[in-house]
């Protein structure tokens, strides 16, 4: 009886050290760069003068319709952040004397998490490294807005067939050789358009020629495992609203422990034959119980 | 011996089986209401919390719920445990409801869920990054072959008592299936494993977004030890319940040699857990006393009770047993919650209480499956007569039979 139970303890305790030895056997993942293709934006909190032309402009390339329930009842299109009806975003800090404008909209990361977790890829990276969404592969499970770590992804809660809204970097625009609609419209030249290195030189440059001016980062340049839109700011970057700082990229822990599991889905098909060599083995047993 | 399951009988429409109904028809009534006005209006849902309890609870905590099956099947055909077999029938049958109706949550809860049909058909469109795609494909084969498994206890009916067309099919896909059931029941242990990992991967990618007590790579092992014991715990349960609902012998001898995995196996899943969080340096976050660090310690405390009731109580008794099994379930049950609601940060500003319409269709999709487990049990042979009766057993298996150890001190429990 005793060695019954010892072997039972023992098998259990080889399938358990089968399944955790999988995942930390896995190679550890490469890290994504940008695609040599990559275009970006880079907005400057210290040029910003809030004005929101951008905000205007992007919905009409967007054909997006006023948000009118928040400030003047009705009045104004007055969305208070990224929303179902609002891709892009003007946002102001303010504590005591000190304060920042804050443009907002689909940070294109390098290796986007939302992108990681679309089951049928209706979220896709694709040309200039824009990531772009497809409403007819989308089931609208809305993994993609729980995973992403800018909360870019929105929900048209108020529709009976919603869709994902998130800036696409006005890709249609892109595709006739014009840059996106904020980009174009912004006065103070406060955000800009440009090729994805041009753009982190560029900001470093600023950087370098401005001592004092800036928090010495280019958030966005590792954060995240690199964004597509990068940003300067005169003060910190998490009260600008970016509460993260690590440089590791958010698919990167879960698809390196799934890979490890699932590579080759080999070990899911020697599970299944070790199962039903097993059971081959046992039917008898459990056979003459039935 | 006699495990042959037979059906329950007696009447179905008793009073408590309206109220069910009843209840189950609101939840029916308010799922076509939603579909009307849309998630913004019938649910809490926010862009900050997309996932609510239709995914948390009906999901997550409900599918490991429905994973008597799985367990059962792991002990009696790969650890070679016969004697647990007329534990079998009834935990197959709460798995295919529990996983069917977590599909029709999903269904409810899905923006667009005429694309559903796309997730198993869109084979070139398969982002195999994704974890949801694995959880998705899984459950939706995990449900036909659960129902398959449990098909004989169909066709064994009608076989006899069917309408002409319907006895004559069974009659004729009963011993194929019979014959095949080896490798359906090797696939129904296969799915489970992966999907049920899964679901901790799928929260994986939540990274920083998910506080650092529950973000860690063992997240698949986590979630595949926590479905065993819930498992089991449900097992426990469901024997219980019946022995009691309908005045049958409950498996004694047995249900000790389950409730002692499950509790053996909570302190594994505290070991394993502590030590991840010690090696990454996030333990200092349990002796922050926060909302996180109590709901952690309070996860840990249920993980490790069982052990403690158990040791405590020398001599088990069905009550015991009972008590164990629910502290296991719910200790599976608000670890997962938890890594998908609670521990879940979106950021300030952002809260989520389930809505009024939210909760009853969830109380109404449980309510429809107790109804249709009641209707199968008392209809159908799911439910084995009695404990095999200790003498009529080979030799060779009560020489080696540890469950019988425990049979010697339920003797009395027992008849």
């Amino acid at each position: 009886m005793n060695t019954d139970r010892r072997a039972f303890f023992k098998n259990i305790a080889a399938a358990a050290a089968t399944l955790t030895v999988l995942p930390t056997a896995a190679l550890a993942r490469e890290k994504k760069t940008a695609p040599s293709d990559a275009v970006g934006m880079l907005y400057d909190t210290t040029k910003c003068i809030g004005c929101k032309a951008c905000v205007v402009a992007c919905k009409e390339a967007n054909h997006m319709p006023a948000d009118t329930d928040g400030y003047g009842h009705g009045l104004y299109d007055s969305p208070d952040s990224l929303n179902q009806y609002t891709k892009n975003i003007i946002q102001l800090y303010k504590d005591g004397n000190e304060q920042s404008f804050a443009k907002k909209q689909c940070m294109h990361c390098i290796d986007p998490a939302c992108v990681g977790a679309c089951m049928l890829g209706a979220l896709q990276k694709g040309k200039f490294g824009v990531v772009s969404y497809d409403v007819s592969k989308c089931v609208g499970c809305r993994y993609c807005e729980t995973v992403c770590p800018f909360n870019v992804p929105k929900f048209e809660w108020a529709k009976a067939a919603p869709k994902i809204v998130k800036c696409e970097f006005c890709k249609e625009r892109l595709a006739e050789g014009k840059q996106p609609a904020c980009t174009e419209v912004c006065p103070r030249k406060a955000v800009i358009f440009g090729k994805y290195t041009d753009l982190l030189d560029e900001a470093h440059l600023r950087l370098e020629n401005n001592p004092g001016k800036y928090v010495n980062k280019v958030y966005g340049e590792r954060e995240l495992g690199g964004t597509q839109v990068l940003y300067l700011s005169h003060i910190d970057f998490e009260k600008i609203g970016f509460r993260f700082k690590q440089d590791e990229s958010v698919p990167h822990l879960q698809q390196t422990v799934s890979h490890g599991i699932y590579k080759g889905f080999v070990g899911p098909i020697a599970l299944y034959g070790l199962l039903g060599a097993v059971l081959f083995r046992n039917r008898g047993n459990s056979e003459k119980e039935s | 011996m006699q495990t042959h399951a037979q059906p329950i009988g007696g009447p179905l429409f008793t009073r408590a089986y309206f109220v069910l109904l009843s209840i189950a028809a609101i939840g029916m009534a308010l799922i076509l209401w939603r579909f009307w006005v849309g998630l913004g209006v019938s649910t809490g849902l926010s862009d900050g919390y997309p996932l609510g309890i239709w995914i948390a609870l009906d999901v997550v905590t409900g599918t490991a719920l429905a994973c008597g099956g799985y367990a059962v099947a792991l002990v009696v055909y790969i650890f070679n445990k016969g004697q647990f077999h007329p534990l079998i029938r009834p935990a197959i049958l709460t798995s295919a409801l529990g996983y069917t109706i977590a599909g029709a949550s999903v269904a409810v809860d899905l923006g667009r869920p005429w694309n559903m049909w796309k997730i198993p058909t869109y084979v070139w469109a398969w982002n195999l990054n994704s974890s949801l795609l694995e959880v998705a494909l899984c459950i939706m084969a995990y449900v036909f072959v659960l129902w398959i498994e449990l098909s004989p206890a169909f066709m064994e009916k009608f076989s006899v008592d069917g309408p002409p067309l319907l006895q004559k099919w069974s009659k004729r896909l009963l011993p194929i299936v019979n014959k095949a059931l080896i490798w359906i029941i090797a696939l129904g242990m296969l799915l489970p494993t992966m999907h049920q990992s899964s679901l901790g991967s799928l929260m994986m990618l939540a990274g920083p977004k998910l506080h650092p007590l529950w973000l860690t790579g063992w997240l698949p092992l986590l979630f595949l030890m926590s479905c065993l014991a819930m498992g089991y715990a449900i097992v426990v349960f469901e024997s219980v319940f019946s022995s009691r609902a309908f005045g049958r012998n409950p498996e004694v001898p047995m249900l000790i040699n389950l409730q002692k995995i499950a509790a053996w196996g909570g302190l594994v899943f505290v070991a394993v857990r502590v030590a991840d969080l010690a090696y990454s340096g996030n333990l200092h976050y349990a002796m922050t006393l926060d909302l996180y660090g109590t709901m952690f310690w309070i996860e840990t405390v249920l993980w490790l009770l069982p052990l403690v009731m158990m040791l405590a109580s020398p001599r088990p008794n069905l009550g015991s047993l009972f008590r164990g099994a629910m502290v296991v379930a719910l200790a599976g049950a608000l670890y997962r919650f938890d890594t998908y609601l609670v521990a879940f940060q979106p950021g300030p500003g952002w809260h989520y209480f389930p809505s009024v319409p939210e909760m009853f269709i969830t109380i109404g999709l449980v309510a429809l499956e107790l109804a249709i487990y009641v209707a199968v049990v008392k209809r159908f042979p799911i439910i084995a007569g009695m404990t095999p009766a200790q003498p009529a057993r080979p030799a060779a298996l009560v020489a080696q039979g540890s469950a019988n150890s425990g049979a010697r001190t339920f003797h009395l429990a027992d008849s």
